[in-house]
């Protein structure tokens, strides 16, 4: 029943963003910019529902929840990295479209380090 | 179904403020028009930053980040 919302919202959305960027473009990018954060909590709460099942089945292979951790804050930075992105490059801003992006980018490769350094870790650990 | 409200709100008032201007310029009132944009946009964007920031704080609690 999800997507029919969903799509619904979608739609109507998009054509009166259609309809509002003859005139006045401000608010067709303000209205597209509402329209994706309300579809991206619809979808947050099936994330909500994911992360925790995600969490159980890491307790019970006892992986060290730091790493799912890292995992889950990656997404959330990606998913808003993506969002403010797209919705700049709708709006014709795609210099600072990317900018956001690399920034994005930047914050995973920042949030990955401790991962990295412990794959080596355990490689050497084998190796040597 | 408060998502689909705030969708039509924002597009009413888009579209009431795109007439006032349009409007206004054909009478003449150059500096009117531009007010009335500047003040639909003022109050487009409150109700859209309310939203972003709902969305900000879902996506911090979720994501623990």
């Amino acid at each position: 029943m999800e997507i029919v919302k969903i799509v619904g919202l979608g739609l109507v959305a998009g054509t009166l963003a259609i309809l509002l960027r003859q005139e006045k473009p401000v608010f067709a990018t303000l209205l597209s910019l509402a329209a994706g954060a309300l579809i991206l909590f619809l979808v947050l709460e099936r994330v909500a529902g994911i992360a925790d099942v995600l969490q159980d089945l890491a307790v019970r292979a006892n992986v060290d929840g730091l790493y799912l951790g890292i995992v889950l804050k990656v997404i959330g930075v990606a998913f808003l990295a993506e969002f403010a992105g797209q919705v700049l490059r709708d709006a014709g801003e795609s210099s600072i479209a990317s900018k956001v992006e690399l920034g994005g980018k930047i914050i995973i490769v920042v949030l990955a380090i401790p991962i990295v350094a412990a794959i080596l870790q355990t490689l050497t650990s084998m190796l040597g | 179904m408060l998502n689909v409200d705030l969708i039509f709100k924002v597009a009413g008032i888009g579209i009431v403020v795109t007439i006032l201007y349009t409007v206004l310029k054909q009478a003449g009132k150059e500096e009117h028009s531009y007010l009335v944009a500047l003040v639909g946009v003022v109050v487009v964007l409150m109700l859209v930053v309310r939203v972003v920031s709902d969305l900000f704080e879902t996506v911090k609690t979720v994501f623990r980040l």
